[in-house]
């Protein structure tokens, strides 16, 4: 240990206030020139392309990526909130051009049944499943039928062999 | 009924597994995507051209024709160019390029350089035509039929399998019909 390290206790605070405030930064990519002036038109412009993915690094939102391709889809959405859009005629011109894989969120098409309802109904038929085990266990302990005189003559003969 | 249960892990095992191996295939590429715009009209575009002549969506109706998205700065545009020289060249394939977000200085002497398989170039400076097409990376190819219409694209640099298999078939199809 040197006597120049940054002191141990304040190297962890800073790491501690950085965890911190983590949670409460979201950076976004928009540029500042690509920012509407009126802050409500901006404001819907952020939280359409929140709901739109790149589809260079494909896991973001346009808003959220600094690829060249999402800042021109903000621009693009910008304009067309511009000439007076609604945010569904908006998206859904961007929709046309890159199809329903730019919605983050998959709209519910019969496409996408399996995606919306699969773990739904496996849950379903899990606790089906469930029901079904519970029921025959129950049934298999609870035999109290008595024993007929063949049953009844083995089980003797049995013990008799234990005793000797 | 007892026997099929014992079954059921089984069936779920090659369900699962035909979804992976599906997604284990050497030629499954997760990022191409397919084109929202296929048997869509092409979108109007009115192109500056980087020699004389623009590049108009209307006035390459009237037979198949290909529109090849490229860069002078995308490096794997300079993969798929011998392809496209040889298209031109050898099966003369109407090909038109539009140099996308890029120099038009850049563009020409990268023709200059390594040949010019194009009929004409249109400079699309700002990337819009890109985006109307749905363009999300260069290359793309997109081929048009006689009306103007996307019949197929093509993301990523065009391999000679592609061609063989798909591009020159489609070709011969739409010139038919």
């Amino acid at each position: 240990m040197t006597g120049r390290a940054v002191p141990s206790w304040l190297a962890k605070s800073v790491f501690v206030a950085f965890l911190l405030l983590a949670p409460t930064v979201r950076l976004l990519a928009v540029e500042p020139n690509e920012r509407l002036a009126d802050p409500a038109l901006e404001a819907r412009a952020v939280a359409i392309g929140a709901t739109l993915r790149c589809l260079v690094c494909q896991n973001e939102s346009i808003e959220d990526s600094n690829a060249g391709l999402a800042h021109d889809i903000r621009v693009l959405l910008r304009q067309l909130l511009l000439t007076g859009d609604s945010d569904t005629q908006a998206r859904q011109a961007i929709v046309a051009r890159y199809g329903e894989f730019v919605l983050l969120k998959p709209p519910l098409l019969p496409a996408t049944y399996i995606l919306w309802f699969g773990p739904g109904a496996l849950l379903v038929l899990g606790f089906i499943a469930v029901l079904f085990w519970l029921r025959s266990r129950r049934v298999s302990t609870s035999i109290d039928a008595p024993l007929d005189a063949q049953e009844q003559n083995r089980l003797d003969a049995l013990l008799h062999e234990a005793d000797r | 009924m007892r026997r099929a249960l014992y079954l059921l892990p089984l069936v779920l095992f090659l369900v699962l597994g035909g979804f992976f191996a599906r997604s284990l295939r050497p030629d499954y590429d997760p990022h191409v995507l397919p084109s929202a715009m296929i048997d869509r009209e092409a979108p109007q575009f009115d192109l500056a051209g980087l020699k004389d002549e623009g590049l108009a969506r209307d006035a390459l109706k009237g037979g198949p024709v290909l529109i090849n998205f490229f860069a002078s700065w995308c490096v794997p545009c300079r993969v798929e160019h011998p392809l496209l020289m040889a298209l031109a060249n050898r099966e003369h394939v109407p090909l038109y390029g539009i140099d996308y977000k890029d120099q038009p200085e850049d563009a020409a002497k990268l023709l200059a350089q390594f040949g010019d398989p194009y009929r004409r170039v249109g400079l699309d400076r700002d990337g819009r035509v890109g985006l109307d097409f749905g363009v999300y990376g260069v290359p793309e190819t997109y081929v048009l039929d006689s009306d103007g219409h996307i019949r197929k694209r093509f993301v990523g640099p065009l391999t000679a399998e592609q061609v063989d298999k798909e591009l020159l078939p489609l070709l011969k199809a739409l010139r038919k019909s």
